[in-house]
């Protein structure tokens, strides 16, 4: 439930909101940027993902950190889960 | 060592592990709660009991927000979805947390329109993809999914969608605390603080439980290791006889927490005057609705939400383990009429959930060693 998901934004959408794309293994979906907006993130940032919204930026370093944290967790197949599901599962 | 041996930082874990041994005093008892289900969850499946000394005991506290849900809640909102112009929608977390006729998902299998969500954003997209019906977000959550539940009603308002609402059932975590210290069977000397409602709410609220309370507080990380680093924090200022705020979790948590998130939540909620949570009753400005300005999104304004009050099953003790009185396995139900597979109380639900998180590492782990013949 309180899982936070570490991506990386591959592409901004600077007409459509606070929209993002971001990648996770590969998987890409759009997510929202909205929670950053004092400090808005660029492309190639890394990110916490929580239900489909950007909660703060974190390093690549501290990313792969918390990649394994999910691993050890037996959580990363639910965070990949959760991320294929943003967007209704659209492609 | 059992599990965490296994981790790539085993010699690290053993040195904190010895900080902990050299700093607890071997006269003394120790209670120290993990606020937030994500620790319970990391603490029960990396066996970090074993590490420890018998008299630090952990006890898990009520960061689990499918778990403090009271049954009334789910039925309001399962309620609602009677109509049938209305889609239900709800987090994977919600759909098998038992109702008292049946969970979502059994609604589901009935035939009543129930959909997973994986965010409160799909949620309106599928409003704005069924202009015909009528989409309900069930919504639950700390501080932590409270910004995106606002974030996604002020998208809804600034498009004019008029065919989606929010059952808001989001919680704060600080009047819990407040409430675990106030009650009287509960004694904690310290408490591990949670990791993602900080990055939000930052360290500052916590302020009190430290200064007021005399109990160092400890805000942690989600790794073996973060872990045990904050009990040598905590254990630390104890021998000190200090007691402050402390942030094991820099990386990721800013000592101010997140201005544009809490800016959001002021913007959509307000508190409520009182909310009931399972097992700990009726606590005061303990949750959030949606203010006056966003009432026409608000599920318990549009429907005519029957205010059900439902008391848990009597054999499950759903309550005193979420307050940490009892331990999951002094439950009467527990591994027997209840289990992650077949769940009586949400406590063995969530992943969170300490009933869940005790079966699927300790319990497990036991019967294992019961059945090659290991006594346990």
């Amino acid at each position: 439930m309180c899982l936070a998901i570490p991506a990386q934004i591959v592409e901004l959408f600077p007409d459509d909101g606070n929209k993002a794309t971001i990648e996770l293994l590969g998987v890409r979906r759009h997510i929202d940027t909205g929670l950053l907006q004092d400090d808005p993130p660029k492309t190639g940032d890394w990110v916490l993902v929580h239900v489909g919204f950007a909660m703060s930026k974190i390093s690549e370093e501290q990313a792969i950190d918390q990649l394994q944290t999910l691993a050890m967790l037996g959580e990363h197949e639910a965070a990949l889960e959760e991320v294929q599901g943003y967007g209704l599962s659209e492609t | 060592m059992k599990y965490v041996d296994e981790f790539r930082d085993s010699a690290v874990i053993g040195k904190a592990s010895a900080e902990i041994n050299r700093l607890a005093d071997p006269g003394r008892h120790y209670r120290l709660m993990e606020v937030c289900g994500g620790h319970t969850h990391a603490i029960y499946r990396f066996g970090l009991k074993d590490v420890l000394p018998p008299n630090i005991e952990l006890v898990h506290g009520p960061g689990c927000p499918v778990c403090v849900l009271p049954m009334g809640r789910i039925d309001d909102g399962l309620s609602m979805a009677q109509d049938p112009n209305v889609i239900f929608t709800a987090f994977g977390d919600m759909m098998r947390v038992p109702g008292t006729q049946g969970s979502p998902l059994e609604h589901k299998s009935r035939g009543m329109d129930v959909r997973i969500v994986y965010s409160p954003a799909d949620a309106l997209k599928l409003a704005q993809k069924n202009p015909a019906k009528h989409v309900m977000f069930f919504a639950i959550g700390f501080e932590t999914t409270a910004p995106s539940t606002a974030l996604t009603l002020m998208r809804a308002k600034m498009l004019g969608i008029r065919n989606f609402s929010v059952f808001c059932n989001h919680v704060t975590i600080i009047p819990a605390i407040r409430a675990i210290l106030d009650s009287p069977d509960m004694r904690i000397d310290a408490f591990i603080g949670p990791g993602h409602v900080s990055t939000v709410i930052g360290c500052r609220p916590y302020e009190w439980i430290a200064r007021n309370e005399g109990k160092p507080i400890v805000v942690s990380g989600f790794e073996p290791v973060d872990v045990l680093q904050s009990i040598v924090m905590i254990l630390q200022q104890m021998k000190q006889g200090e007691s402050k705020v402390e942030n094991q979790y820099k990386r990721v948590v800013p000592w101010e927490g997140n201005k544009a998130a809490l800016r959001a939540m002021a913007e959509v909620f307000e508190l409520r005057p009182y909310f009931e949570w399972r097992g700990m009753g009726f606590i005061s400005q303990s949750a959030l609705k949606l203010r006056e300005s966003y009432s026409a999104f608000d599920a318990e304004r549009r429907f005519n939400v029957p205010g059900i009050r439902v008391t848990d099953p009597k054999a499950a003790q759903c309550g005193e383990v979420l307050k940490g009185v009892l331990k999951p396995a002094q439950c009467k139900l527990f591994g027997q009429e209840c289990t992650p597979e077949q769940p009586v109380g949400a406590l063995m639900v969530s992943s969170e959930g300490s009933c869940a998180a005790y079966f699927n590492y300790e319990h497990r782990k036991s019967m294992v060693l019961t059945n090659i013949g290991v006594a346990v």
